[in-house]
């Protein structure tokens, strides 16, 4: 034993160092790191080269100065405003589109991968082709196509309207809103009592449940008051709130709310919310694009829970509702989530297709802050370290989300 | 309740086929989807009413063939169009040899092709006359007829090398090799043809349409995939260096959109070269397009490599096979296999991500159909030019995802 491992360790020392696989792994790694360092070393000379001959230094503080180019739509900006004001308006305009877009391609997405899933031999077909269909044309046709209808909708005398109160025209789609009345801080009063009602219903409600079966269990095996009411009673605090909350709706002496219709004023339309055209092309275009191919993800998660479980659900007893609700979504919203996320973030990093159509988000700014000051380079930096963040913030709340049902799948 | 069921006669299972019974069984099964029948039937009413009222009545097509030839290749000059031809030639004797050495899936997808080539061969689209036609064509000084006489003659005579090839090659394994020599070096070939040398050369900002469309997809195809696996091997290298940078590129990739990435090729890239060296616009936006979607390709790599079980690397050690060996022999076979489906999803996507490059002024397929829009004579036709286009799009994805669910099924993906 011992003499072999001599011999063992004689050999290793024979080994010359260029074929000692130990050696090799190092030698071949500092390797790479030279070559990648002499690469990045060469582009970094050849920046200041080609920064020397356009004459412009790195410099950041033309952030500071001001911007000088309008805005179409966006939050609160004026052309005196500095750069850095300008690129954050493009910030919240991106992160505007892609949270409206997600909202809306879930909802398409779930409803139309579900109806592929459908009985009905109709739905399920129109809901195939829709897919196939948006799914293989590129979004940025579908963009420009969407952006090619809504400027060809009629000028704002000839508007098209629904039901006096969605209106079509080349400005945009005019949305009503609900707006507040004076009344509405004597409803939000309302809603404040109806907690605090919820939460005395629910409270004695668990002082019953508890002291009530204090003669009947055995006094170990006794819930503790508090799982009393998360385990017991706190159903009854929803329809208490809101039982509250209607009757304060009349008991007001006016409603809280009232219906704000966008109306023609002069030349213009006037209240309600305003859609520009730029952006509801883009926000068609994101949404149906993504929808299709949340529609697969939602249809292949739903297909991958395996046909025994719909069995068994049936087999003991469970309603065809009950099954779904109890035993396949359950078990397919873990396989979901994680090619959902991607969607999701492939609708954020699309969301810059609208600079082709000049929707104002990150991308079109940046690039008409890149044409005036020549900076290139930190706005790139700017312009990627934006997405980035977006990407990882987005991929890491939905990380933690799914960790979080994967874990309560398991639980229970 | 229970009791009941049990004592109850269960009937027979109901055999009884016919139209009746299946618009029974999958249109009027439950209440609920008697409703829903209905709403949907009303629905198709109305799409195929006004689809087809637009279609028949209110579209001007003149449009499509006026432009037919613009929207295929571009500005490439029409007297240097043999150069197309010659690539779509020799492609076709590729493909009648690939058929004919492999037979099985390879010929069913080569015979898909060559039906398709038929097809256009016999759609009367660019004969079709009318004023502004002629004048778009009659352009460059050439006789209309003896153009499209040129086309068919061209088109036909690839189907006849693609059906002469395919019984050359029949039963020929020793043809294998040869072909997919052919096949690895068809691309510098084609790019070669396409650009050809001295005066009559055809510069890359002369490519357009659907060509480069195609020639764009294809490179950055053959190209990506490479790159891709290597990436996604150095992501699992136990190198900690290698692993590092494979990870960081794909992460950074991954996060940012395509379009920053043609951006910057297009503005960034000159700072970054040596002097005055200048690669030009269609290269640089391939370059964009591949290391974008190696970054991708990557990662669902990745995702077959997991799923080769360690003891198949183990063992391949045992036997004494290198690194490159046992990745080359082993695992990727094992593991390309598992992901096929992702691997053509991909191809999908950067087949339609090539119509990004119309953002930074290259004249793709869309590119050029904006332009032929911003073309006063049609101005407004935009419905029909971007149906067209759509369609042309949609026939290529299509066919891919098609091909691919054939390919799943033939190797038996998920059986084993």
């Amino acid at each position: 034993m011992h003499h072999a491992s001599n011999t063992m360790a004689q050999n290793s020392t024979n080994i010359p160092f260029y074929r000692d696989i130990r050696f090799l792994k190092v030698f071949f790694q500092i390797l790479f790191l030279i070559g990648l360092i002499l690469l990045a070393g060469f582009l970094y000379s050849n920046m200041l080269h080609g920064l020397r001959r356009q004459n412009l230094p790195l410099d950041l503080s033309f952030l500071s100065s001001e911007a000088g180019f309008g805005i179409s739509e966006g939050i609160d900006y004026d052309p005196a405003d500095s750069y850095l004001k300008a690129f954050w308006v493009g910030v919240v305009n991106t992160v505007k589109i892609s949270i409206i877009g997600i909202i809306f391609a879930t909802v398409f997405g779930f409803i139309f991968g579900i109806a592929r899933l459908s009985s009905n031999w109709l739905i399920r077909n129109i809901a195939a082709v829709y897919v196939e269909i948006f799914r293989n044309i590129p979004l940025l046709l579908q963009i420009f196509f969407w952006a090619a209808l809504t400027r060809a909708l009629p000028m704002v005398t000839n508007s098209i309207t629904i039901s006096d109160s969605i209106v079509l025209n080349v400005r945009g789609i005019y949305l009503p809103t609900l707006e507040r009345t004076p009344e509405f801080n004597t409803w939000l009063s309302y809603l404040f009592a109806g907690i605090i009602l919820a939460i005395i219903v629910v409270f004695v409600l668990a002082a019953f449940r508890h002291f009530g079966r204090l003669s009947e269990v055995h006094h170990t095996d006794r819930p503790s008051f508090i799982s009393d009411i998360i385990f017991g009673t706190k159903w009854a605090a929803a329809p208490t709130f809101l039982i509250v909350a209607i009757a304060g709706l009349f008991l007001t002496s006016e409603p809280p709310f009232v219906v704000n219709r966008p109306e023609l004023q002069g030349f213009n339309y006037v209240g309600g919310m305003n859609f520009t055209p730029e952006f509801s092309a883009l926000l068609i275009g994101l949404t149906v694009y993504t929808s299709a191919f949340i529609a697969e993800v939602v249809r292949s998660g739903i297909q991958a829970v395996v046909k025994g479980q719909r069995e068994a659900a049936r087999a003991v007893g469970l309603k065809e509702s009950q099954v779904l609700r109890l035993i396949v979504i359950p078990q397919s919203i873990p396989i979901i989530v994680p090619p959902l996320t991607s969607q999701y973030l492939n609708l954020a990093k699309n969301s810059s297709l609208g600079t082709a159509i000049g929707y104002p988000e990150l991308l079109h700014i940046g690039h008409t802050m890149m044409n005036q000051t020549g900076q290139s380079i930190p706005i790139f930096g700017m312009i990627m370290a934006s997405y980035l963040i977006m990407s990882l913030t987005t991929s890491a709340f939905m990380n933690w989300y799914n960790y979080r049902i994967t874990r309560i799948g398991r639980s229970s | 309740m229970e009791n009941i069921a049990i004592t109850q006669e269960v009937k027979p299972p109901n055999t009884s086929k016919g139209p009746v019974k299946w618009l029974q069984d999958n249109l009027f099964n439950t209440w609920y989807n008697t409703i829903l029948t209905c709403l949907a039937l009303v629905f198709l009413f109305f799409v195929f009413k006004g689809g087809l009222t637009w279609i028949f009545t209110q579209a001007e097509w003149e449009v499509i063939p006026a432009n037919l030839q613009i929207l295929m290749i571009g500005p490439y000059p029409i007297e240097q169009a043999w150069r197309i031809w010659i690539v779509l030639c020799t492609l076709f004797v590729l493909l009648g040899l690939s058929a004919g050495v492999w037979k099985g899936l390879v010929l069913r997808i080569s015979a898909a092709i060559a039906i398709f080539g038929l097809i256009l061969l016999l759609i009367p689209l660019d004969v079709v006359k009318n004023s502004e036609a002629e004048y778009a064509v009659l352009e460059f000084n050439f006789n209309i007829i003896y153009l499209i006489f040129l086309k068919r003659t061209w088109l036909l005579g690839g189907l006849v090398l693609f059906i002469v090839t395919f019984f050359l090659g029949r039963d020929k394994n020793v043809l294998k090799r040869w072909v997919i020599g052919g096949w690895v070096l068809s691309l510098p070939y084609t790019m070669m043809v396409l650009h050809g040398f001295g005066e009559n050369s055809v510069s890359t900002t002369h490519w357009g349409g659907l060509f480069l469309t195609l020639v764009l997809a294809a490179a950055g195809i053959t190209m990506c995939f490479p790159l891709g696996v290597l990436l996604a091997l150095g992501r699992r290298s136990q190198l900690p260096a290698i692993k590092w940078v494979s990870t960081i590129y794909i992460e950074t990739i991954r996060g940012v959109p395509l379009i920053t990435l043609l951006i910057m090729g297009s503005v960034l890239f000159p700072i970054f070269m040596p002097g005055d060296l200048q690669l030009d616009k269609v290269l640089r936006a391939e370059l964009a397009l591949i290391l974008f979607s190696a970054a991708y390709m990557a990662e669902n790599v990745r995702g077959g490599l997991q799923a080769v079980p360690q003891g198949q690397v183990e063992a391949a050690q045992a036997v004494g096979l290198t690194y490159p060996k046992t990745m080359l022999f082993i695992v990727l076979p094992q593991a390309l296999r598992a992901v096929i489906p992702a691997i053509v999803g991909q191809f999908i996507s950067l087949f339609k991500d090539t119509s990004l490059v119309t953002i930074i002024g290259l004249l793709d397929l869309l590119g050029i159909a904006r332009s032929v829009l911003a073309n006063p004579t049609w101005q407004g036709r935009y419905i029909e030019v971007y149906l067209f286009v759509a369609a042309i799009y949609f026939v290529f994805c299509y066919a891919m995802s098609y091909v691919s669910q054939k390919i799943e099924a033939d190797l038996g993906v998920g059986k084993h």
